[in-house]
């Protein structure tokens, strides 16, 4: 799923300074999940600052309201009653959730409560670790299902590179390298012989920011109107 | 004028290069000194290239540098700070400026240097910029189109003999020669009977290896090496002989240690030369040549 | 009525989330032991304090409470494998974001209460009056939902204890 962390409550101040009527979205999918930006994480949110400013003797409104996703309108259009009331809405998206937010109510503050950091994975309770860039040009079946681009510093395709050391990468002595990575999940395999093959140069062009998808069938379905 | 380095290989049995670093800046008096000290007594010289993620002169002006004062340079080219198009471009620019040699490594990270937070590019590792090489030699470049003369490069790759595991090492050594490396120098050995067992899984392939001689100047640089240089060992005993030495005298150890590896080497014909380096002491590299005798 | 209430004594209100199987039934032999604890502690059986997350501490702080402590099982001993476990460290992290927030870390803490121990039950309800005595009133007091002599007279709360993810609602806080 997408990681996010949540913004130090500092930053989050600063970003709410001047403002009185705060209304807190939550996001039910990703950031729930990694405990970031969920109904649980909303509430504790709304309650740390709820606090700072009734201490600080300036006490604001702070609502909240958690939708089930916040890339998806249908969701987003539960908040349309809502936002009239309030100042400033601070979205506990992920980055792409709080865009669409300030897209769909764009006459309204909307801040981001947190950090997003990558597509990763729940290796234990409270510790997420990146698997993926999204590279758009899989070839998780040629490196025995161990992703080089991630893993590897360098994102090299042919790799090893000279710093491996131990089966550490030499940029950060705690990671794997994951070129050793990928030897060992191939010989485990029987599939060695996927290393002698020499990757050619990664076109980069596939990953060309901002990326735009429109899934075949719908495709037909534009054609079709003209 | 010294032969140039393809030539060298051709005709003599034992190769010898060293390695010139460039300075952070433009006053390169020092350098041209050591330049005119090993420019006859080397068959070629290696320029760094931004060596460690340290920002320094490039290696192709220094090349050019080297071309000047009659001496035959070795273009070290990594992968870390130049996309596909620098990179081609600036292998058009060393065959134009005379340079064709070339060593394509893939580079260290930029957080062990000193500009941490740069971009790091990796547009392409080693083997595609060797692929990448074979094709400007052909006339063509990586986007197909067809080159207006092309390029006569001797392309070079590096290998660990001692990484460990050797496996994927050695995977990626097959890719390098299947991908157009002519030539190999390897990272620093101190271990001839190591060096040996590498060199029966090198010889199956046509290239010609030079073993990599880095030259220790204390007991405490061995140590730090073993510790934190990956695929470096210095057997304990050369470490106890560093320790040895008086006070100060510990570089002449080093000398003694670096000419003995390198007269084993050549008279056992263990393989086709030796790459010195002698980082900030360029100056002691005859010193070993001699020693080496 | 304000005024009659600075000139008594400051009398700490001190909440203690007690688990079922060790430090509730502690304080159950306490009171069968017959022994005096401080009357400022208000007891809150929970099944286990793995139970407890963040909000819950908050919540507490936020409606008046001077401090609030978490009493759990001794280590290797929660019934539930593991509740005590992710307690402290819920406990630990809550000190950090009271810090962050303005409040006394202080206010709060986690203590192993075994349901043998009835006077160690005892000693510890003490021992969080009497810390919330020394580090004073909280602020937070003035600004509770609830009025300060204890009686539960909050509205209800829209949103449920605990709640399955309800998504689309709007909590509102009424103050």
């Amino acid at each position: 799923m997408i990681v996010a962390k949540r913004k130090p409550l500092e930053q989050i101040e600063a970003m709410l300074e001047g403002f009185n009527k705060i209304l807190i979205v939550g996001c039910g999918t990703c950031v729930a999940v990694c405990m970031a930006g969920g109904e649980k994480e909303v509430e504790l949110l709304a309650a740390e600052l709820r606090m700072r400013s009734k201490l600080q003797g300036r006490p604001r409104t702070i609502d909240e309201m958690t939708v089930t996703r916040q890339c998806d309108k249908e969701y987003l259009d539960q908040l349309a009653k809502h936002v009239a009331d309030y100042d400033v809405i601070l979205s506990t998206g992920c980055g792409a959730g709080v865009q669409f937010l300030a897209e769909r109510y764009d006459d309204k503050i909307v801040l981001p409560a947190l950090n997003t950091l990558f597509i990763g994975v729940a290796e234990g309770p409270g510790i997420w670790s990146q698997r993926c860039m999204a590279c758009s040009e899989c070839i998780l079946d040629q490196t025995g299902g161990i992703c080089p681009m991630t893993l590897c510093a360098k994102n090299l395709l042919n790799g090893p590179c000279g710093g491996t050391n131990h089966g550490k990468c030499e940029v950060d002595g705690q990671k794997d390298c994951a070129w050793t990575l990928i030897y060992r999940r191939l010989e485990k395999l029987g599939r060695l012989d996927l290393l002698e093959k020499i990757q050619p140069p990664k076109d980069y062009g596939a990953m060309t920011k901002p990326g735009r998808f429109t899934h075949e069938a719908f495709q037909q379905a534009e054609q079709h109107e003209e | 004028m010294v032969a140039a380095l393809r030539d060298a290989f051709a005709q003599k049995e034992f190769v010898v290069t060293a390695e010139i670093g460039p300075p952070k800046g433009t006053d390169i008096s020092d350098l041209i000194q050591h330049v005119e000290l090993l420019k006859d007594k080397v068959d070629g010289l290696n320029v760094t290239d931004n060596q460690s993620s340290v920002m320094r002169i490039s290696s192709l002006a220094i090349c050019r540098v080297i071309l000047d004062h009659g001496g035959e340079p070795i273009l070290q080219l990594t992968c870390r700070d130049r996309n596909r198009l620098a990179l081609q471009s600036e292998l058009l620019s060393a065959a134009v400026l005379g340079v064709h040699n070339v060593l394509c490594l893939t580079g260290d990270y930029v957080s062990v240097g000193d500009h941490p937070q740069a971009k790091p590019v990796f547009d392409l590792d080693s083997v595609q910029l060797l692929q990448t090489v074979g094709l400007l030699n052909q006339g063509k470049d990586l986007s197909g189109s067809d080159l207006q003369g092309k390029t006569d490069f001797f392309a070079g790759a590096v290998v660990t003999p001692e990484a460990d595991p050797i496996e994927p090492q050695l995977a990626k050594f097959r890719k390098k020669i299947a991908a157009g490396a002519k030539f190999i120098q390897t990272q620093a050995i101190y271990d001839l009977d190591n060096f040996q067992r590498f060199m029966e899984q090198a010889r199956k392939h046509d290239v010609k290896i030079m073993a990599g001689v880095v030259l220790l100047v204390s007991a405490g640089m061995a140590r730090y090496m073993n510790k934190n240089v990956p695929g470096i060992f210095v057997p304990d005993k050369l470490v106890e002989e560093m320790a040895q030495a008086p006070k100060g005298k510990g570089i002449e150890a080093g000398i003694a240690i670096a000419g003995r590896m390198i007269r084993q080497l050549r008279d056992e014909k263990l393989c086709d030369g030796v790459h010195i380096m002698a980082i900030g002491k360029e100056g002691r590299v005859p010193d070993i040549l001699e020693a080496a005798q | 009525m304000s005024e009659a209430r600075a000139a008594a004594p400051f009398e700490p209100k001190v909440v203690a989330y007690c688990c079922t199987y060790c430090a509730y039934t502690a304080g159950d032999l306490a009171g069968s032991m017959r022994l005096e604890y401080a009357p400022n502690v208000r007891v809150v059986k929970i099944l286990c304090t793995g139970k407890i997350d963040a909000v819950l501490l908050l919540r507490a702080l936020e409606d008046g409470a001077d401090a609030v402590y978490v009493a759990g099982c001794a280590l290797g001993d929660c019934h539930f494998q593991e509740g005590n476990l992710r307690a402290i460290q819920t406990v630990a992290h809550a000190k950090k974001l009271l810090a962050e927030i303005g409040l006394e870390p202080e206010r709060l803490e986690f203590f192993h209460v075994p349901a043998s121990a009835g006077p160690l039950f005892a000693q510890r309800a003490n021992e969080m009056t009497d810390r919330a005595r020394r580090l004073g009133p909280n602020p937070l007091r003035s600004t509770a939902r609830q009025p300060a002599g204890g009686k539960l007279a909050r509205q209800p709360d829209p949103h449920p204890p605990l709640p399955p993810a309800k998504h689309g609602k709007l909590v509102h806080h009424t103050e």
